[in-house]
C-alpha cells in the first residue's frame, strides 16, 4: 500500500513539475516581455524598466523559473501588478469561497447520485429508473451557469428565499456563509449529480451480471443483501474515477458560476486579472488550480487502493 | 426495420438536425438582420412577429439563436476533430507499442493534459492573445486530445490480444499496417458514440467560455454570450435568457440521445444508457 | 430420495429451455449430468437452486427431502441455498469477490444462515477450509483470491457451497477450466466430500470420461431433454441410446492417419536451446530488474510431414514458446531455425521463411477479423507472397482452400458470424493452408469444440497431413487428443522440456514423474462392450 502511494506520489509530482514548466512557458515567455505586455503599448520606457527589476525579468529565463518554482514552495507567489499587493493574500481570501463551494457541490452531487443511481439499478424498467434516467438526461444537457441564473430566477427574484449574489463572507456566520453559497453549489451539483447517477447505475448493472453474484446468491443471500454486500463495493471503483474527474470540472465550473452570483471567489479574480493584463494573478491561480487537480487524482488513487486489494500488492 | 427500434436514435438524431438546419439556412437566410439594430423595437416579448421576442437593441432573438448556432456546431465541431485527428493516433500508437518508452510518454502527456480543465487552457490563452472563438476551439480541442487517446489505446490493447491479430502478425503485417487494417476499424463504433458525446461536452463548454467572455467575441452571435448580456435583464426581461439556453439544453439533448441511440444500435448488449 | 425431479420443464420469455427431465438422486451418491453445449445441463442446475433468468416459467416439480420446492417462498429458498443446497460453478477466476478475504466468504455462508458469532463463523470458515486441503498455517484466510491459482480458487468456492454441510451440493463443470492434474485433484475431493457428509452430488459435465469415474447414476441430455440415463455401469456396458453410442464414440475417436511419410532425414523445425525471459515490474525503484524465465533452454525437432505433440499445464510455457517459433516474440538465448533459415521476430523475419510456416488458434470466436468476409479473412497469407494471385487465380486459391477444408465456395462470401464454431476452425485452417506452408502450428485448435465437432476437425487435420505431407506441432493441454493424433509428444513443465518420446513410449512407458503424474490424471473412458 506504502510503495503504491509513494509511486503514484512521485508520478504525480512530476506531471506537477511539467505542468508549472508549461505555464511558466506559456505565460512568461510566450508573450516576449511580459513587462511590456502588462503595461499596454503606450507605456513609457522607464516605467517599463521598473517594472522589469520589480518582476525580476532582468535574469535568464531558466534563472527566473527557478526563483518562480522556489517562491511558490516557499508561499511566495509573488506581487501583483494591478493591486500591488501579494498575490498570496489575494488567492487565500478568494480560495476561501471558491473551495467551500467545489466541496458543498462535490457532496450534494454525490449524496443525489448514490441514492438515484442505486433505485434505478436495483429496479431496472421500473417506473422510479424511468424517471431517473429521464431527468438525469435531461441534467447532463442543461450548462450550469444557466441553470443557475434560472434559479435565481425563481428562488432570489420570485420567491426570495436567497438573495440573489453576493456573499456576506464568513465572519457573519458560517450559516449566513453557507446560504449564500446554496443556490450556486445546487447549480453546479445538479448537472453533476445526473452524470454520476448514471455511472453508478451502469456499473452497478454490470456488477450485478458477475459471476461472483450468483455465488453469493446460491450462499443464500437474499438479493437485497447480495447488493449491500457485494455488488456496491465493486460498483464503486469506476465511480471513483468520475468523481476523480469531476472534481476539476467542479473547479472549472465554480469559476463560471461565481460569475452568476457575483462571488469574489478565484473565478471573479482570475477574469479580473485578465482585462487588467495582471499575467502574475493569472500564473498563480492557473498554477494553484492545477495542483488542485493533480492532488485530488493523488486521493482517488488512495482510495483505489483502499477498495481494491489487487491495488494494494504489486506482486 | 431494426432502425425503427431505435427511439433515442430518432429522437436524437431529429432534435440535432433542426439545430444543424438553422444554422446552415443561417447563412442564407435568417429572419431578422443580426447585425442592423432597432432600438424602437427593443426588448419586445414573443410576438408572431419576432418569434422569440427582441434584445436590448431591438435585434431578434429567433435570428441570432440560428446564427449562433453556427459558432456553437462549428467550435464543437472543430475540437472534436482535433481530438480525434491528435488523440487517435496517439492511443493506436501507443497500444501498438506497449509498456514501450513511447507507450508512457505518450500516457504521461494525457495526465499532464488532464491536469489542465478546458477553462484553464482557455484562460492561459486568453490571457496572451485575447479572447476569440479560436481561443474556445484550441482549449476544447487540446482537452479533446487525450480523451480519443486514452480511449483508443484502451480499445486497441484489447484488440490487440485477440487471435485475429496474432494471424495478421503470422501473415507478416507491420504493426501500423494492423493497426489500419485491422484495430481501427473494429473501434469505429466506439469512436463514433465517443465523437458524439465530445460533441455535446463541445457546445456545452464553448456556452460556458462564451458566458464569461473567454470564447466568441461581438459581433458574432453566440448562445453563452447572448445568456451573459441577458443576465442584468433577467428581472424585467426574462425570455433573453430562456430562448438561448433551450437551444443549448435541445441540442445537447439531441446530440446525448443520439449517442445513446448509436451505442443501443452498435451493440444491443450495453444498452444501459450512457454514463 | 434425497432430490427427486419429476416432468421439469422451464421455459424462458416462452421458448422452452427443459422438457419431461426426470431423475432422482439419493444421499451419498452422485448423478452425473451430460450433454454438449446448449444441452440444458446448467439450466437443469439453476432450475434446483431456481436461480433463473427474468420471465422463466418452471413447470413440474422438485422435492428435496420430499418437501416441494416449487411451493417455497424467495425468502424461503434463501434459507435452502446455501443451507441445504450448495453449488460450486466452472469459472473460478471469476466466481469469488475480489475485494473480500477468502476466510470472510467463506464465513458468510454461516453468517447468513443462523446465528452463529462473528468468532464462531470464522472457525467453522478456518475448519471448511482445512477440509478442502487448503490448510490455515499454507493459505491464510486473510488471503485475497487473486493471490490463488484456480485451482486453489475452484477449493475456496466448493468450501463455501459446503460450510453449513448441505444434503445437496451442485458441481457445474467445476473442472473445465482447470488443468487435468488439478482437474483429478477436485473430483477426488468432491468424491471425498460426499463420502464424508452423506451428501447428494450433482456432477454436470460436458465430459463422458471426467463424469464416467466419479459418478453412480449418469443422465444424458440434449436439447433440454434427457436422452438416456441409469447406473454409470450400464449405461457404458450397454451403451443402448444412439446418442450415448455417438457420443461414446466421438470421445473415444482416433483419427485414422494413413499416407503420410515422416521424412526423418529432412528436418523442419529446429528449436535449439531455446530460452525466453519476460521482465518482471520492478520491486522497488532503483532495485535490479527481475526477470521470469518462461522457456528454459527447449531443444526438439519437428521433421518433415511429422506430426508433434507438446503437452502441458497452463502457465507451462507453452504459448510463449508457440509466440516465439512464429516469430511474434523475441528470444534472449539459442535459436530457431524452419528449414535451416533462422526465425527472428518481428518485421525482422523474411518473408520467404514466414510463408513456410502458419497458425490455427483455439478460440474459433476471436480468431478473425469480424468485418471482412470469409474470402478476405483467408487471403490474408498472401501478404507473404512475392506475386500473389489476382482474379480468377485468387478466386481459384479460395475455392480450392475451402473445398480441401469441406466447405462450400459458395462460403467465400459470408461472414465469420454466419459459421457454427466446428466450421469457423475450417476456415481457420483454410487460411492456414491457402499458401501451402510445410508446418502448421495447431494451438488448442480443437479444445473449444464438442466432442462429436472435435472429431470430424481431427479427421480433417489427419487427412490434410497425409494429402500435403504436412508438418504439425499440435499444442494442447488435452492428452487423449494429443495421443490420437500424433507421432511424437513433448511434456513441457515450468519452462522446461522434461521428456519427449514416440506417442506409445510416454504414454506406455513414462520416464519422468512429472509424465506419470500427468497421465494418471487424464480421466479415462470406461471400456466399449466388445
Amino acid at each position: 500500500m506504502l510503495r503504491y502511494a509513494v509511486r503514484r506520489l512521485l508520478s504525480l509530482s512530476l506531471t506537477l513539475l511539467v505542468a508549472s514548466l508549461v505555464i511558466f512557458v506559456a505565460i512568461e515567455i510566450v508573450p516576449g516581455d511580459p513587462a511590456a505586455y502588462m503595461l499596454g503599448m503606450n507605456a513609457a520606457p522607464d516605467t517599463v524598466a521598473a517594472l522589469r527589476a520589480e518582476l525580476g525579468l532582468d535574469v535568464g529565463p531558466v534563472q527566473r523559473y527557478l526563483n518562480w518554482l522556489g517562491g511558490m514552495l516557499s508561499g511566495d507567489f509573488g506581487t501583483s501588478y494591478t493591486y500591488r499587493t501579494p498575490v498570496v493574500d489575494m488567492i487565500g481570501d478568494r480560495l476561501m469561497i471558491s473551495l467551500p463551494l467545489a466541496l458543498y457541490a462535490l457532496t450534494l452531487s454525490t449524496l443525489i447520485a448514490f441514492p438515484a443511481g442505486i433505485i434505478a439499478a436495483t429496479r431496472r424498467g421500473s417506473a422510479a429508473d424511468v424517471s431517473v434516467m429521464g431527468v438525469t438526461q435531461l441534467g447532463v444537457a442543461i450548462p450550469n451557469f444557466w441553470f443557475a441564473m434560472l434559479l435565481v430566477l425563481v428562488f432570489a427574484i420570485n420567491l426570495r428565499w436567497f438573495s440573489a449574489g453576493g456573499f456576506p463572507g464568513w465572519d457573519q456566520g458560517l450559516l449566513a456563509g453557507i446560504k449564500a453559497l446554496t443556490l450556486p453549489a445546487i447549480a453546479l451539483a445538479l448537472p453533476q449529480a445526473s452524470i454520476l447517477a448514471r455511472v453508478m447505475r451502469s456499473s452497478l448493472l454490470d456488477t450485478l451480471d458477475e459471476d461472483f453474484i450468483r455465488t453469493a446468491r446460491a450462499k443464500g443471500l437474499s438479493t437485497r443483501q447480495t447488493l449491500w454486500r457485494h455488488a456496491l463495493r465493486n460498483a464503486l471503483i469506476p465511480v471513483l474515477t468520475i468523481i476523480g474527474l469531476q472534481f476539476s470540472f467542479l473547479l472549472a465550473g465554480a469559476i463560471i458560476i461565481e460569475n452568476v452570483f457575483f462571488l469574489p471567489g478565484l473565478g471573479r479574480l482570475v477574469f479580473q486579472s485578465i482585462s487588467q493584463r495582471d499575467l502574475i494573478v493569472v500564473e498563480s491561480v492557473v498554477m494553484l488550480l492545477v495542483f488542485a487537480v493533480v492532488v485530488v487524482t493523488f486521493l482517488v488513487d488512495l482510495a483505489y487502493a483502499a477498495v481494491d486489494p489487487r491495488l494494494r500488492r504489486t506482486n | 426495420m431494426r432502425w425503427l427500434q431505435h427511439r433515442n436514435l430518432w429522437l436524437g438524431a431529429m432534435l440535432a438536425a433542426v439545430f444543424v438546419a438553422a444554422a446552415l439556412i443561417s447563412f442564407l437566410w435568417t429572419p431578422f438582420d443580426v447585425t442592423k439594430l432597432n432600438i424602437p423595437e427593443k426588448l419586445q416579448t414573443p410576438s408572431m412577429e419576432h418569434w422569440f421576442g427582441t434584445d436590448h437593441f431591438g435585434r431578434d432573438i429567433f435570428s441570432m439563436i440560428m446564427v449562433g448556432a453556427r459558432t456553437s456546431i462549428a467550435v464543437a465541431l472543430v475540437a472534436v476533430s482535433i481530438g480525434i485527428v491528435a488523440g487517435v493516433p496517439l492511443g493506436l500508437a501507443a497500444a501498438a507499442r506497449h509498456d514501450s518508452p513511447l507507450d508512457e510518454i505518450i500516457m504521461r502527456s494525457n495526465d499532464l493534459v488532464f491536469a489542465f480543465p478546458a477553462l484553464l487552457i482557455a484562460i492561459m490563452i486568453t490571457a496572451i492573445f485575447g479572447p476569440s472563438a479560436i481561443n474556445a476551439i484550441i482549449a476544447i480541442g487540446i482537452f479533446n486530445i487525450p480523451v480519443f487517446a486514452r480511449l483508443s489505446r484502451a480499445a486497441a490493447l484489447g484488440l490487440w490480444t485477440r487471435e485475429f491479430i496474432l494471424a495478421a502478425r503470422v501473415a507478416g503485417k507491420s504493426a501500423s499496417r494492423i493497426s489500419v487494417e485491422h484495430i481501427l476499424p473494429n473501434m469505429l463504433n466506439l469512436l463514433i458514440v465517443q465523437g458524439t458525446i465530445q460533441f455535446s461536452l463541445g457546445i456545452l463548454a464553448e456556452a460556458g467560455l462564451s458566458y464569461v467572455g473567454l470564447g466568441a467575441q461581438p459581433p458574432i452571435p453566440s448562445w453563452g454570450r447572448m445568456l451573459a448580456e441577458s443576465q442584468t435583464m433577467i428581472t424585467f426581461a426574462p425570455h433573453l435568457a430562456l430562448f438561448p439556453g433551450f437551444a443549448i439544453v435541445f441540442t445537447v439533448l439531441g446530440l446525448n440521445l443520439f449517442g445513446d441511440g448509436l451505442r443501443d444500435y452498435f451493440d444491443p448488449k450495453i444498452s444501459r444508457g450512457r454514463h | 430420495m434425497l432430490l427427486a425431479c419429476k416432468d421439469l420443464s422451464l421455459s424462458i420469455n416462452g421458448a422452452p429451455i427443459l422438457r419431461d427431465i426426470d431423475f432422482q438422486l439419493s444421499a451419498g451418491k452422485v448423478l452425473g449430468l451430460i450433454g454438449e453445449s446448449g444441452s440444458g445441463k446448467s439450466m437443469t442446475a439453476y432450475s434446483i437452486m431456481r436461480l433463473l433468468p427474468g420471465g422463466s416459467e418452471i413447470g413440474g416439480s422438485i422435492e428435496l427431502d420430499g418437501n416441494d420446492l416449487g411451493t417455497f417462498s424467495e425468502a424461503q429458498m434463501c434459507q435452502v441455498r446455501g443451507n441445504d443446497i450448495g453449488m460450486v460453478f466452472q469459472e473460478p477466476m471469476t466466481a469469488l469477490n475480489p475485494l473480500l478475504t477468502i476466510g470472510d466468504q467463506v464465513a458468510e455462508t454461516v453468517r447468513v444462515h443462523g446465528d452463529a458469532s462473528r468468532a464462531q463463523a470464522q472457525q467453522i470458515a478456518l475448519d471448511t477450509l482445512r477440509r478442502v486441503e487448503l490448510p490455515a498455517e499454507k493459505y491464510s484466510p486473510a488471503r485475497y483470491p487473486h493471490e490463488l491459482s484456480g485451482g486453489q480458487r475452484q477449493r475456496v468456492v466448493i468450501a463455501m457451497a459446503i460450510a453449513l454441510r448441505p444434503r445437496l451440493l451442485i458441481a457445474d463443470e467445476p473442472t473445465t477450466a482447470l488443468d487435468v492434474t488439478t482437474q483429478a485433484q477436485i473430483l477426488t475431493l468432491l468424491r471425498r466430500l460426499v463420502d464424508e457428509d452423506d451428501m447428494g452430488l450433482i456432477l454436470i459435465s460436458h465430459d463422458l470420461a471426467v463424469v464416467a469415474n466419479t459418478a453412480d447414476d449418469i443422465a444424458i441430455m440434449r436439447n433440454g431433454r434427457v436422452l438416456d440415463s441409469g447406473p454409470a455401469r450400464s449405461i457404458f456396458s450397454q451403451l443402448k441410446h444412439p446418442y450415448t453410442q455417438a457420443l461414446y464414440a466421438a470421445s473415444a475417436h482416433v483419427p485414422a492417419r494413413a499416407g503420410r511419410r515422416v521424412d526423418r532425414a529432412a528436418p523442419l523445425l529446429v528449436v535449439d536451446q531455446v530460452s525466453r525471459d519476460y521482465r518482471l515490474p520492478r520491486q522497488s525503484l532503483f532495485g535490479p530488474r527481475r526477470y521470469f524465465r518462461a522457456v528454459d533452454e527447449v531443444s526438439f525437432t519437428v521433421y518433415r510431414g511429422e506430426n508433434v505433440g507438446l503437452v502441458g499445464e497452463s502457465g507451462c510455457g507453452k504459448s510463449t514458446l508457440t509466440r516465439a517459433i512464429l516469430g511474434l516474440d523475441a528470444i534472449q538465448h539459442g535459436t530457431i531455425t524452419v528449414g535451416g533459415e533462422p526465425v527472428l521476430a518481428g518485421m525482422a523475419m523474411p518473408r520467404e521463411l514466414r510463408r513456410r510456416m502458419q497458425v490455427v488458434f483455439q478460440d474459433p470466436y476471436g480468431s478473425f477479423n469480424p468485418r471482412h468476409r470469409v474470402a478476405r479473412l483467408i487471403t490474408e497469407p498472401f501478404h507473404l507472397l512475392d506475386n500473389p494471385p489476382t482474379g480468377s487465380a485468387r478466386s481459384r486459391a479460395i475455392d480450392e482452400a475451402l473445398e480441401s477444408v469441406g466447405l462450400t465456395t459458395a462460403d467465400a462470401d459470408k461472414f465469420i458470424h454466419e459459421f457454427s464454431g466446428g466450421q469457423r476452425q475450417r476456415v481457420a485452417i483454410a487460411r492456414a493452408l491457402i499458401i501451402h506452408p510445410e508446418l502448421i502450428i495447431l494451438d488448442e485448435a480443437v479444445s473449444a469444440l464438442d466432442v462429436s465437432v472435435r472429431a470430424q476437425v481431427l479427421d480433417l487435420l489427419a487427412e490434410l497431413s497425409g494429402r500435403y505431407q504436412l508438418s504439425y506441432l499440435f499444442i494442447s493441454h488435452d492428452l487423449s487428443v494429443v495421443r490420437s493424433v500424433c507421432d511424437r509428444v513433448l511434456v513441457m513443465r515450468r519452462g522446461k522440456l522434461v521428456e519427449q518420446g514416440t506417442t506409445n513410449q510416454i504414454f506406455e512407458q513414462p520416464a519422468h514423474a512429472y509424465t506419470r503424474e500427468l497421465i494418471e490424471a487424464v480421466p479415462r473412458l470406461p471400456e466399449a462392450p466388445g
